[in-house]
C-alpha cells in the first residue's frame, strides 16, 4: 500500500480529455513533481485530488482510504491540503484571520486556533505581517499566506500549485527553503511547478504530462534527459 | 423644529428594524450571492406564528420571539438545503435560477398562509401598542423603542457571532472566498444552510417586533422584501455594517417623506432612495466607508 496514490485518473470537461488515465504513487515523505507543459492538465489534477471537479473515472486512495466521492471539506478533514495557482484569500480579513480560519479545521477553541495560527506563521515567516490586510499584499506574501493557510489544517499531504510563479530569484529561494522545512517536518508534498531548477533541486521523483497523458516519470535526472519531456517542452526538431 | 426632531425619532426607532431585517437578506446574499426575494414573504410567516400565538394562547409578542425566529431558522435551512442547494448542481442558462426560485417561495408562502387566515387584516393589539412616554417635547412610542433596542442587541449578536466565533469565521471565509474556505475544512453546504436559516430567523424578529404597531395580512411580505432590497444596495451588496446605515436611512427617508411630502408616497420613497443610488452611488453605501 502506497502513501497516496491515483489509479487511471481520468478527467473530462464534455469531449476535451484534460487529464488521461494518470497512474502515479507517492510515499511518505517524498517531494514529488508534478510537471507539464500549459494546458496539459497538472492543476485538473488537484482539482479532481481536492474534489473540486467531480472524477470521471479512475481512483484515489490516501493511506489507504478510497477518496472518491468525498467532498472538499472531507478531503482536508483526511489530511490534504493545497495551495491554488491563482490565489484565493480572504480579501477582507487579515492575514493572521485568514490563517486561523483554516486553523478552526482541528480545534473549535478560538485561543488553540490563534496559537496554531501563530506558529504556522512563525514556521512561514511571516510574523511581521500577522496584521495586514489580506488584500494589501505583495503576490510572494500572498504565496506563502497560502501556505500557511494550508499548514494550519495540519495536512499529511500538501499540493502545491505553481507556489513560486511570479516571484523574485530571492523569494524563490526562500521558497525552496520552506519547502525544504515542511518536508523535514513530515509532511510530503506534490508539486507543480514550471520552473525547472526549481523541480530539479527539490524532487525525488517527477511525473511529466501532456494533454492529459503520462510522457515520463523517473528521477529528475532522468526526466531532464527524456526525450518525450525535451519534444513537449520545445517541440520537435 | 420639533415636528422634524420627532419625525427624525420614528424614522431612526423603524430604521433600526429595518435593518434588522435588511442585514438578512445581506447576509444570504454575501453567502450565496443571490438576492432572497422571499425575504419579506418569511418574515410574514415568522408574524403570523407570532399573531397566533398571542390569539389562541395569550403569549406576549416579546415572548413569541423565542418561537418565530428558531420556528424560520429552520424553515429557512430547509428551504436553503432542500429547495435551493439541488439547484446549484443543475447546469441552467439562466444562471440566477436559485432567484427564480425564491420567487416561488415567496408566492407559496403567501398563497398558504391567505389560504389558512383569509386575507383578513389582523392585528395584535396589547396593552402598550399605543403607550407613549415624552423626554422634552418629543413623544416616543413604547413598542417602538423597544423595538429598535432589541434590534440593536439581536443585531450586535449577529456581529459577534460573524467577527467571534468560529463558525461566523466560516461564514465570512464562504462569503470572501467559497473555493477557498472549502479546502480550509468548511463545509461550505453546511454554511450555506445556517446562513438562510439566519437570515430569515433575522427578518423573523423583525416582524415580530413590528406586529405591535403593524397591521397583519397576507401580502405583507412583498413591501418588506423590496425594502430589504433597497437596504441591501444601499449598503452595497454583501455588507453588514451598510445594511445597518441603509436600514436607518431607509427609515429616517420615509418618516420625513410621508410628514413632509404625503403619507401616501411613503413608500415611493423608497423607491426614490433606490434609484438615486444606483445612479450617483452604485457601490452603495459602504463605497463612502470601505467596510
Ligand atoms: N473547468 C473547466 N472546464 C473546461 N475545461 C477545463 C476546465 N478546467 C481546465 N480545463 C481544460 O483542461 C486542460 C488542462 O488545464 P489545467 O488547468 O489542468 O492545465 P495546467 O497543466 O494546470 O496548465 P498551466 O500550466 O497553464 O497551469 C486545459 O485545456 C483547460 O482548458
Ligand atoms: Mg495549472
Amino acid at each position: 500500500m502506497h502513501f497516496f496514490e491515483t489509479h487511471r485518473l481520468t478527467k473530462a470537461f464534455g469531449g476535451l480529455i484534460a487529464v488521461n488515465n494518470v497512474t502515479f504513487h507517492v510515499e511518505e515523505g517524498e517531494i514529488y513533481g508534478l510537471i507539464g507543459p500549459n494546458g496539459s492538465g497538472k492543476t485538473t489534477v488537484f482539482n479532481l485530488i481536492t474534489a473540486y471537479y467531480p472524477i470521471t473515472s479512475g481512483t484515489i486512495r490516501f493511506r489507504g482510504k478510497e477518496m472518491n466521492g468525498l467532498p472538499t471539506w472531507k478531503v482536508c478533514k483526511e489530511g490534504i491540503g493545497r495551495t491554488f495557482q491563482i490565489v484565493k484569500p480572504l480579501a477582507r480579513m487579515t492575514v493572521l484571520e485568514n490563517v486561523m480560519t483554516s486553523a478552526f479545521c482541528r480545534t473549535s477553541n478560538t485561543a488553540e486556533a490563534r496559537e496554531k495560527a501563530l506558529e504556522v506563521l512563525q514556521f512561514c515567516e511571516m510574523e511581521k505581517k500577522i496584521d495586514f490586510p489580506a488584500k494589501g499584499l505583495t503576490i510572494g506574501d500572498r504565496k506563502r499566506m497560502e501556505i500557511a493557510r494550508a499548514l494550519a489544517t495540519s495536512p499529511k499531504l500538501l499540493l502545491l500549485d505553481e507556489t513560486m510563479a511570479g516571484l523574485t530569484p530571492q523569494e524563490q529561494a526562500d521558497g525552496v527553503q520552506l519547502i525544504r522545512k515542511m518536508r523535514n517536518a513530515g509532511i510530503t508534498i506534490i508539486i507543480v511547478e514550471h520552473i525547472m531548477h526549481v523541480i530539479m533541486n527539490l524532487c525525488d521523483r517527477i511525473l511529466c504530462i501532456n494533454y492529459g497523458q503520462e510522457i515520463a516519470r523517473g528521477t529528475p535526472a532522468e526526466v531532464a534527459n527524456n526525450q518525450n519531456v525535451i519534444e513537449a517542452y520545445l517541440g520537435k526538431e | 423644529m420639533e415636528m422634524f426632531i420627532q419625525t427624525l425619532v420614528a424614522g431612526i426607532l423603524i430604521g433600526g428594524v429595518y435593518a434588522l431585517i435588511g442585514i438578512g437578506m445581506t447576509l444570504i446574499m454575501g453567502v450565496m450571492r443571490i438576492i432572497n426575494l422571499a425575504h419579506g414573504q418569511l418574515m410574514m410567516v415568522a408574524m403570523y406564528i407570532t399573531f397566533v400565538l398571542y390569539q389562541f394562547l395569550n403569549i406576549d409578542p416579546y415572548f413569541a420571539l423565542l418561537v418565530a425566529p428558531p420556528a424560520l431558522f429552520l424553515i429557512g435551512a430547509a428551504i436553503q438545503r432542500y429547495l435551493l442547494n439541488p439547484l446549484i448542481k443543475i447546469e441552467s442558462i439562466i444562471p440566477e435560477n436559485q432567484v427564480l426560485m425564491t420567487v416561488g417561495i415567496g408566492i407559496v408562502l403567501t398563497e398558504t398562509i391567505r389560504f389558512m387566515f383569509s386575507s383578513d387584516y389582523k392585528s395584535v393589539k396589547t396593552s402598550y401598542s399605543t403607550a407613549t412616554f415624552n423626554i422634552g417635547a418629543i413623544s416616543w412610542n413604547v413598542p417602538m423603542v423597544v423595538a429598535f433596542i432589541l434590534a440593536v442587541v439581536l443585531t450586535a449578536s449577529l456581529f459577534f457571532f460573524l467577527l467571534k466565533t468560529d463558525v461566523g469565521k466560516s461564514v465570512r471565509a464562504t462569503a470572501q472566498n467559497k473555493d477557498a474556505a472549502m479546502i480550509m475544512g468548511i463545509n461550505a453546504e453546511w454554511i450555506t444552510q445556517l446562513t438562510y436559516g439566519l437570515g430569515a430567523a433575522m427578518a423573523a424578529a423583525g416582524g415580530t417586533l413590528l406586529l405591535p404597531i403593524y397591521y397583519l395580512f397576507p401580502d405583507v411580505g412583498g413591501p418588506f422584501t423590496l425594502k430589504a432590497f433597497i437596504i441591501t444596495i444601499l449598503g452595497g451588496l454583501g455588507s453588514a455594517v451598510g445594511a445597518i446605515m441603509g436600514g436607518l436611512v431607509l427609515g429616517v427617508a420615509e418618516s420625513l417623506g410621508a410628514t413632509y411630502i404625503s403619507m401616501a408616497l411613503k413608500d415611493a420613497i423608497g423607491m426614490v432612495i433606490f434609484l438615486l443610488v444606483l445612479v450617483f452611488l452604485p457601490g452603495g453605501l459602504k463605497q463612502l466607508t470601505k467596510v
